[in-house]
């Protein structure tokens, strides 16, 4: 690690579910004054709020509407940097979509993570009908960051963006495929130095940087971080754990969540439909686009309910569509009572700390559309997630506490997390956040433990793109990083050698490739197992992940684990080239896993017979993301 | 007796002699009245350029150009900014629709509803694209002093208005000022004047 500086800029992106965001941090000025804090700006993104109407904001609604051709003038679409474009992103695509869903792509980074479709294939909007031009979940992904591209190379035209030093985040929760996929989106655009970064780590580092050296004093050896982010479409977890080395205190990304979707989105539509059964039984029967416009006003009412005031009811007026305003428009409230059930009780409830949610698991067969958690209940996921990763610091602990190590052994049934931070629009609302911090702090009491204590965090909406940016930053070697390296071990499937046995699936073993905790830059010895490649044709292995067995090397074969241990991933493939070869012939291959600089997971077949010595063995890329499934 | 009208005087009566003398009085004063009147009004141009900080006036001969050049100058107002906000206001608050309505027919309750769809919309508008501020800090209906000075466009002196500076008086309104205003860019074919487009659902 050099302190040379190669970019002017370090950037950092949050390409989140329902807004994107950019924050910058020029290096050049903390460089040559260390005195005072880093400054991180926030890009106001100017897009179109209307036709031809374009106006700044801080957060890029990660929207896509696609316009009719006889829908909108050309004339009107007009963005600072272009003068007309098929493709609408931002508020007008909200605005305009709210109105024609049809047209209307939304949460493409929950179709990125989603294994069960080929994520290159033009399939959204969703459902919508033939003569909408499709787009696919990773082109929606590359436009809106060449949306954030424009419009940061026009604000900087001398320091273009593919320059700088770019940080996206991504949720800790993302497969390697979905990491692979964001860093394709990414590489569309050029950029010369990209790092992908967890979501919950940027959190971490946003709230190091809003302490800045006296971080050192909030946390203590042995300490056990849980960041909960919460954000419009997805809940995202982590722990990180504080250890010693050589007499400094380290960060340890010791364990990451599943992929919850479950957000803030959810919160909104919840109070939409007790709004709409309420109207119901008041005999009012509601048009679509009148819920629609109570969603909204739900997000209004619900921000000023959740705040800790003595507002005990909020009306919500929804207006006709016409021109006539009286006597159309439709009268109701929301009460803080009913905020509280549905909201606190229903997503927040207090519940034990062995109560998981009913993971309900879904058959191949279950319609394409995305996985949304079937229970909304936050605090049966937190439960669920504390109690699967008991285990997750003992190994970073332990070396460093080793007198701890008896009291570490007892029968322990969840890790006990000594400090919080939270992260997400939703935890904004003071009285979520406390309960929230309410229900862990039950859990600890009952298991005797003292209470977690809260770290405080800056700005929630706006705190994982700083802390990308200052991360890009001190990356180079200014300050504090978070150890991470992969959150799973990776495993490819084998069928196991016994005799058939009609209507029985072979049982199946799983052989690790890629241990936990790999660090970027590095590879993993190749396993000594072999595979035949047949050449000309496309081979598919079953893919697995784990985010609890920590201490399985790479080559180490599982011909057994628990329920629940090994997650299936989407299936990798590789398909041999033809040249040189004859198709139909066999290769015999090892595989072999590496983490990129970047930070995503490359896995690759090397050609086990090398005959020729002088030449390094050949290699294949084994794709991650199966297209044409 | 037989008057020609159109015949020329052939003599200079006393009539005559006194008319020409008065026109020509009346011609020297009007030569040396503007003089009198256009350096009267030079001391108040002047005296208004130091407040606008427009370039000073010389009082040298060219002073007559320059003051017949300068009409007063009033501001045509933009009407592109002020349709923009009227389509701002109508989009968030309905407020076009709403001022149309004749209201007599509608009861009260019916009129509360929708009013609460204007304001909180015209709320939304104003703090988006608006900062606004009071012109003075001090609760209403308190004293208040003005030094001399103060200036007359942020605070408007009413009632019994005499004496001089420093004013004693009573604060009525508080005031509002626009600290910032960052209204969206309207693109070059933009028609302003549709302030709400027609909408047919298909």
């Amino acid at each position: 690690m050099s302190d040379e500086i190669n970019a002017r800029y370090s950037i950092g992106i949050d390409l989140g579910t329902t807004h994107c965001v950019l924050s910058y941090l020029d290096q050049i000025k903390a460089t040559e004054d260390t005195n005072t804090e880093v400054e991180v700006s926030v890009l106001s993104i100017p897009q179109l709020t209307q036709p031809g109407v374009v106006d700044e904001n801080k957060q890029l609604p990660s929207l896509i509407y696609r316009a009719h051709e006889s829908e909108l003038n050309p004339s009107e679409l007009t963005l600072p940097w272009r003068t007309e474009s098929e493709v609408l992103t931002g508020t007008i695509a909200r605005q305009l979509g709210s109105k024609t869903p049809i047209r209307l792509v939304s949460s493409a980074k929950s179709w990125l993570c989603h294994g069960g479709i080929d994520r290159h294939e033009a399939f959204l909007p969703m459902g919508s009908p033939e003569e909408v031009t499709k787009i696919s979940p990773l082109n929606a992904t590359v436009e809106y960051l060449s949306h954030l591209r424009q419009a940061w190379d026009h604000k900087f035209p001398d320091d273009v963006l593919s320059e700088q030093e770019v940080t996206i985040t991504i949720p800790a929760s993302f497969d390697p495929a979905a990491r692979e996929l964001t860093a394709e989106a990414a590489s569309q655009l050029n950029l010369k130095h990209l790092t992908l970064l967890e979501e919950p780590q940027a959190a971490v580092y946003n709230w190091i940087k809003a302490c800045g050296d006296n971080w050192r004093e909030q946390v203590s050896l042995g300490d056990i971080i849980l960041v909960v982010d919460i954000g419009g479409g997805t809940c995202d977890l982590s722990l990180i754990a504080v250890s010693e080395d050589e007499g400094n205190l380290t960060l340890n990304r010791v364990a990451v969540g599943d992929h919850i979707l479950l957000g803030g989105d959810n919160m909104d539509l919840a109070l939409a439909y007790r709004v709409k059964a309420k109207l119901a039984a008041e005999g009012k029967d509601l048009q679509p686009w009148q819920v629609q416009a109570i969603v909204q006003a739900c997000r209004d009412a619900k921000e000023q309910l959740l705040l800790e005031n003595d507002i005990d009811e909020v009306a919500i007026a929804i207006p006709s569509r016409g021109s006539k305003l009286l006597g159309g428009t439709l009268r109701t409230s929301l009460t803080r009572e009913e905020v509280n059930e549905t909201l606190v009780e229903g997503f927040f409830p207090h519940v034990k700390i062995d109560e998981h949610p009913i993971a309900a698991r879904r058959s191949a067969l279950s319609q394409k559309g995305l996985p949304y958690a079937q229970d909304p209940a936050i605090s049966r996921h937190l439960a669920a997630f504390l109690s699967k990763q008991v285990d997750a610091a003992n190994d970073t602990l332990n070396n460093a506490t080793l007198d701890n190590t008896t009291t570490r052994y007892e029968a322990e049934s969840f890790i006990k997390p000594s400090a919080i931070l939270f992260n997400g629009g939703v935890l904004k609302s003071p009285i979520l956040a406390e309960r929230m911090l309410s229900i862990i702090n039950h859990w600890l009491e009952n298991a005797n433990t003292n209470k977690a204590r809260l770290l405080s965090d800056s700005d929630l909406d706006l705190g994982v793109a700083i802390g990308a940016s200052y991360f890009g930053h001190i990356k180079q070697g200014k300050g504090v990083r978070i150890r991470g390296g992969l959150a799973s071990t990776y495993y490819v499937g084998i069928e196991s050698a016994m005799p058939a046995i009609p209507g029985m699936e072979p049982p199946i073993e799983a052989l690790c490739i890629a241990p936990f905790g790999m660090e970027e830059g590095s590879e993993a010895k190749a396993s000594e197992t072999e595979f035949g490649l047949v050449v000309g044709e496309p081979v598919h292995f079953r893919f697995f992940g784990s985010n609890t067995r920590r201490h399985d090397e790479a080559g180490i074969q599982l011909d057994h684990w628990q329920d629940g241990e090994l997650d299936e991933l989407p299936e990798l493939q590789v398909t041999l080239p033809t040249e040189g070869r004859r198709a139909g012939e066999v290769v015999a291959v090892h595989l072999v896993a590496k983490v990129s600089e970047i930070g995503t997971l490359k896995l690759e077949a090397i050609a086990a017979n090398n005959t020729d010595k002088s030449k390094d063995a050949e290699r294949w890329q084994i794709e991650l993301d199966v297209r044409d499934s | 007796m037989n008057i020609d009208l159109s015949s020329m005087p052939t003599s200079i009566d006393i009539i005559h002699l006194i008319l020409a003398s008065l026109t020509l009085i009346l011609f020297i004063l009007l030569i040396k009245k503007p003089k009198q009147a256009l350096s009267n009004s030079t001391e108040t141009a002047t005296s208004a350029s130091n407040m606008d900080k427009a370039p000073v006036i010389e009082k040298t001969p060219t002073v007559e150009r320059v003051v017949v050049k300068q009409p007063p100058q009033l501001k045509e107002a933009s009407p592109d900014a002020a349709l923009q906000l009227l389509t701002l206001l109508q989009q968030d608050a309905r407020f076009i629709d709403f001022v149309k309505e004749d209201l007599s027919t509608y009861s009260d309750a019916d009129i509360g509803a929708a009013a609460r769809v204007v304001h909180e919309g015209s709320k939304k508008t104003l703090d988006t694209y608006f900062t606004l501020e009071a012109v003075r800090n001090e609760e209403e209906e308190t004293r208040v002093s003005l030094p001399e000075g103060f200036n007359a466009s942020e605070v408007r002196l009413t009632g019994n208005v005499v004496g001089e500076a420093p004013f004693n008086g009573t604060l009525i309104h508080k005031g509002w000022k626009v600290s910032q205003t960052k209204l969206p860019k309207i693109a070059e074919g933009h028609d302003t004047s549709i302030v709400a487009p027609a909408e047919v659902e298909l």
